[in-house]
Parts: C-alpha cells; structure tokens; sequence
C-alpha cells in the first residue's frame, strides 16, 4: 500500500535505553524527542528566512514596475527589512523577536503581524479539529465495514472509491460540492463562510458545512485503509484465528482484539493527516474564503508581505511537528511492547 | 511497503504481471487517455486559445464561455498541456534528486546517513504546498521552470525517505557484499546492482509523485500563482472562472472534472504497481 510507505516508525527515532530505572529512561527519550522537535523548528526557521528572503529579491517583487521609476519607495522598503544589514544578523534579530512574540511588522499595511494573524490562527485550528472529530469515526467505521466484508465485493468497492479520492487533489472535492450543494444542484449550504469583522466563522454554522466535509473527504481516505489493512492483519492472524475457534462471536473478536491492535496505526496516520491539513487549509481556506492562516498565506504571498508569510510559515510549521510529536508519544504510551522496551 | 524488491531477472515477469492487474490496467488507461487529449486535443479546438467567440459567461458553445468569453471547451482542450509537461519535469526531477539522496544514505550508512536523513526530516516539516509558496513570496511571475523546480523539490525529501527504506534491504543483500569483494567502483555498484533492484517500488512512488504533481501544479494556478496569466491552464481557469460558478458552472466545473479524472487514474496505476510490487516480495 503506498500510503505506507509515507509512514513513520515512531520506534526508529530513539533506541531504547536500558538499565535504568523506568521514570529516567522516559525522561530521557522523551527529551531527546523533544530536543529533536526543537532542532527541527530551529532549522525550519532557518530555512523559512532564507526561502523568503534570499531567493528572490522581495522588494523588486514587491513593486513590480515601479522598482525603477520610484527609489524613494524602494529605499524605504529596503530600511523596513533592514536590507543594508548582513543576512546573518538579519536572521538574528528576526529569530529574536519570533521568540519574543514579535515577528514584526507587516509589509501590506503596517500593522504589527501577531495581532493580525492570532484570530486566524484560532479560526483555522477550530477548522482543524471540527474535520478531526468527524474524520477520526468516520474513518475507523469505513474501515470495520470493510474489513467485515473482506476480499468480497463490498469491500472491494469501498477501497476502489476510498483510493480513487485519495489522489484527487483536495480543492476540486471542494468545488465539486460547492457546485453540488450551493450554487448548480441544489442551495442548501452557503458557498463561502461569512465573517464579520468581530464575529467568528462559526456563528453561521450552515458555512461550516462544506469546509469541514472537504478536508474530511480529503483526509479519510488515508486513515481508512491504513485502519482497514491493520484490522485485516489481526483478522488473519492465528490468535484470532484460535478465538474464533473458541466460539468468540465475530462482533467481539473485531472489537477486542482487531480494534484495539488497530488504534496505534492509527494514531501515527491521523497524526500525519492532520498534519497535512495544515497545508490542506491553504487551499480549502481560500476556496471557501474562510478566515484562517491558510488564506492569509495566500494573501500574503500574493502581496510579497514577507514578515506575515514568514510567520504564518513558522506557525503551520511549528503545528506540523507539534502534532508528530503528540502522535510519536502517544503511539509508544499506546504500545505494550515500546514501554517495556523504554523502561525496561 | 517492504524493503526487498524484484530481482532484476525478474524485471520483465513485474510488469507483466502488473498488465494483468484490473487495477493498474484502468489507471493507465485513463492516465494515457488523458495525456492523449492533453497533447492532441489543442489541434482539434473549435477557438483559439484567445479567443472571444460571445459574451463572457454566456451559452454560446459546447460547454459556453468563461469570464473573458472564450470558449471554454477550447480552453479545457488547450488546458492540460501545460499542467502535463510541468507535472511529469517536476516529478522526474523530485525521483532523480530524491532517490539519489536516498540510496546515497543508505549505501554510505553511519554518520552521512545520519545526518541526510535528520536534514530529510526537518524538509519532511513543510506541507508541500507551504514550501513552493514560502518560496514564491519573493518572486515576481514564476517561470515554468520555477514551478518545476519547486514542486520537484517538496517531493525529493518524500522520495529520499522511500528510496532509502527500499535500498536498505538491498546494499546488505549478497550480490552487492560480492560486487563489493570484487573491487567494483561504488557509483557502479550503486548504478548496476542496487538501482536496477529498486524498479518496481520506485515506479509505484513515481506514479503517486506525478498524482501529487498534478494536484500541486493545478493547485498553485488555483491560487493565482500561474506562470502564464493568459495562457489556458486547467488549474488557472478555477482561478479565473471562480465567481461564474453559480451562471456559468461549465468553466469551472469543466477543468476541474479533468484533474481530478487525471488523478484519480495516475493514482490507481501507482496503486496497482505497488500491489504488484509487494506480492513479488511474497
């Protein structure tokens, strides 16, 4: 399965140390897998700056045709970013203020960064979970109707379908039920949120709807099959084999034994899918013109703002390994085997 | 996917196999079908790319007219041209650099491995989209090549990540221990033993590539990020017919039908060949 391959062993991370007691074998590999959370965020900001700033000139993006004909402007933009320091200290004094919960001042309209962005980030990660909430039983009931009818039509069906939407990019889902559900087939939801000024987005329910079943449509497909392919592994296996013998009844043995062994594969696959949504965002965000991170990226690149595309690219960053990192912790909790071999 | 792959005997036997599955064999299908129209539907278009034939959003034509009042069936037959080349440069550049950090890591071992696959990682941190569009921030209309470089590029660490697990179970294998006692040179064992090996799962990761090509190609014309404004894109023409969805669905619902049957072939064939692939393990 391809999906698979994409897929993390959280155990490869750290070997387990041994001959200390329980408390301090955790406490160290949990600090190594922190400090390598760490290290990559300080590597992704690295990268970040220098994607943004020393790739292109942003300035003569920034203006376009006028970059000749009007020095004034360009001098100015210049001093804002501080263009005439060297990129290293530049670097620094930016890395200062992104601790400091000043990342600076935008471009657009001279507003300071943080206080644009932090209601977004609020709207986007209440976007995130709503898609969680349904996507996470959504996917394992997919996975148990399929696994329950395996290798036999109804199963083949459903894997068909779950992989024909798997590859299908996230915005044309979007569009197909925006053209479905509000403006050709019928009118039922509103094709974009509406956001007033102080208000959230979901104080108008009805244009949560679409949003939130796009990234779903998007991201269960992933979870599904990697759900199903775990329960057909137990299924087959010969313990089960021998509780079925035993008289099990079928209900029971998928819900003791084939769930259970299902739910660490899937913690690593939601972690990784919702991950993913918070590049998924992006597009569906600015689809639906929904208030969030992903549509002031867009914006912001658009307008060449490069303090606000370097902080929203921190954040989405920052959110990216934060959720590996719960999913890695979670899944060795999770798993018998890792915790004796951390703490043995 | 496991790390063990098809000999190189076995070459001819995987595809032929892969021609026997139903799977593989509908997403090919699709996958050529599509590339067909792609490259000769622009001889057959009733309009010019360019060209006004009625008032914008109207009824005129097979499938009416866009914002400008083009013709839209044209511009659908004029639309994937683009997106074609600029998804297969890019994913060919992704497998290339991808696998060659991959099987380098892995071949090399100990501290290099280590560290190119730490770097792999924090690369691994940016969604794909986030990466070409961090980078586009500071550059003034993208050329084509730009965007090639940039979507073949979120791909590499993804690619590198694969490639490594698949060489890892091949470089300990006894024909390299042996090629390696032989005093063979190490790009040539790399080039004739370990790669060859590496066929059947590197074809599955290039067809889910080029799915995740085609969607990042047309996601960024989505956004408005074309390197072409006027040309006809099938990405760029969401962008462009957005607001006449509601008067004029067809321009928007036309392109948007042919990515998503484009990737939904290349996916189903990159699915059959990794099927194929892990039952030659078995």
């Amino acid at each position: 399965m391809t999906q698979v391959a994409t897929l993390q062993d959280p155990f490869e991370e750290v070997a387990p140390p041994r001959g200390r007691s329980g408390g301090a074998a955790w406490a160290v590999w949990l600090s190594r897998r922190i400090g390598l959370a760490v290290l990559s965020l300080w590597l992704v900001s690295v990268l970040v700056f220098l994607a943004t700033v020393a790739l292109g000139d942003p300035v003569r993006a920034i203006l376009g045709r006028d970059y000749n004909s009007n020095p004034g402007r360009v001098a100015q933009l210049e001093a804002q970013l501080n263009a005439d320091q060297g990129i290293v200290s530049r670097y620094f004094s930016w890395l200062g203020g992104l601790l400091t919960g000043d990342p600076g001042t935008s471009l657009a309209n001279q507003q300071p960064v943080w206080g644009q962005i932090s209601a977004n980030v609020v709207n986007t990660l209440v976007l995130v979970f709503l898609s969680a909430i349904v996507m996470i039983p959504l996917a394992f009931g997919i996975a148990m109707i399929s696994a329950h009818y395996r290798r036999r039509r109804p199963d083949t069906v459903i894997q068909t379908v779950l992989l024909a939407l798997a590859g299908v990019p996230e915005f044309v889902i979007g569009i197909l039920l925006v053209a479905t559900f509000s403006t050709t087939v019928f009118h039922i939801f509103p094709a974009v949120t509406i956001a007033t000024p102080t208000g959230h987005p979901w104080d108008t329910p009805k244009g949560m709807v679409l949003p939130v079943l796009t990234l779903v449509i998007a991201v269960t497909p992933y979870v599904s099959r990697i759900v199903r392919a775990t329960l057909l592994e137990v299924l087959d296996s010969d313990y089960v084999e021998l509780a079925r013998l035993k008289g099990i009844p079928e209900p029971v043995v998928m819900r003791k034994h084939a769930l259970l062994n299902a739910i660490v594969p899937a913690i690593q696959v939601i972690g990784l899918q919702l991950a993913w949504l918070a590049g998924g965002v992006v597009l569906v965000e600015t689809l639906f013109a929904y208030p969030g991170v992903g549509r002031q990226l867009v914006d912001s690149v658009r307008n060449h703002d490069v303090p606000m595309v370097q902080a929203l690219a921190m954040i989405i960053a920052a959110f990216y390994i934060v959720v590996n990192l719960v999913a890695d912790i979670l899944s060795i909790l999770m798993t018998p085997r890792a915790r004796t071999a951390i703490s043995g | 996917m496991s790390a063990t792959s098809t000999s190189s005997s076995a070459a001819p036997s995987f595809f032929r196999r892969a021609l026997k599955q139903k799977r593989f064999m509908f997403g090919l299908t699709v996958t050529v079908l599509v590339m067909l129209f792609a490259i000769f539907a622009p001889f057959f278009a009733p309009y010019g790319e360019n060209e006004i034939s009625g008032p914008p959003y109207s009824k005129v034509g097979v499938l009416g007219t866009d914002y400008l009042g083009q013709d839209v069936l044209s511009r659908v037959m004029y639309g994937g041209l683009g997106i074609l080349v600029i998804s297969v440069l890019a994913t060919v550049l992704g497998m290339v650099v991808g696998v060659a950090v991959g099987v380098i890591a892995a071949y090399s071992g100990g501290w290099l491995d280590e560290v190119i696959m730490r770097l792999n990682d924090v690369l691994l941190a940016f969604p794909q989209i986030l990466l070409a569009l961090v980078v586009l921030t500071a550059l003034q209309d993208p050329a084509p090549w730009a965007i090639i470089i940039l979507v073949g590029a979120s791909h590499a660490p993804r690619v590198a990540r694969v490639a490594r697990g698949v060489a890892l179970g091949i470089v300990s294998r006894d024909f390299v221990v042996a090629a390696e006692a032989l005093g063979e040179r190490r790009s040539r064992i790399i080039l004739a033993e370990v790669l060859p090996n590496m066929t059947g799962p590197l074809l599955a990761e290039a067809g889910l590539r080029l799915t995740y090509s085609i969607g990042l190609v047309a996601a960024l014309g989505f956004l408005g990020f074309a390197s072409d404004p006027g040309a006809a894109n099938w990405g760029q023409m969401l962008n462009e017919n957005r607001l006449g969805l509601a008067t004029q669905p067809w321009s928007v619902l036309a392109p948007v039908i042919m990515i998503g049957i484009f990737t939904i072939g290349t996916n189903l064939m990159a699915d059959g060949l990794a099927q194929v692939t892990q039952r030659g393990d078995n």
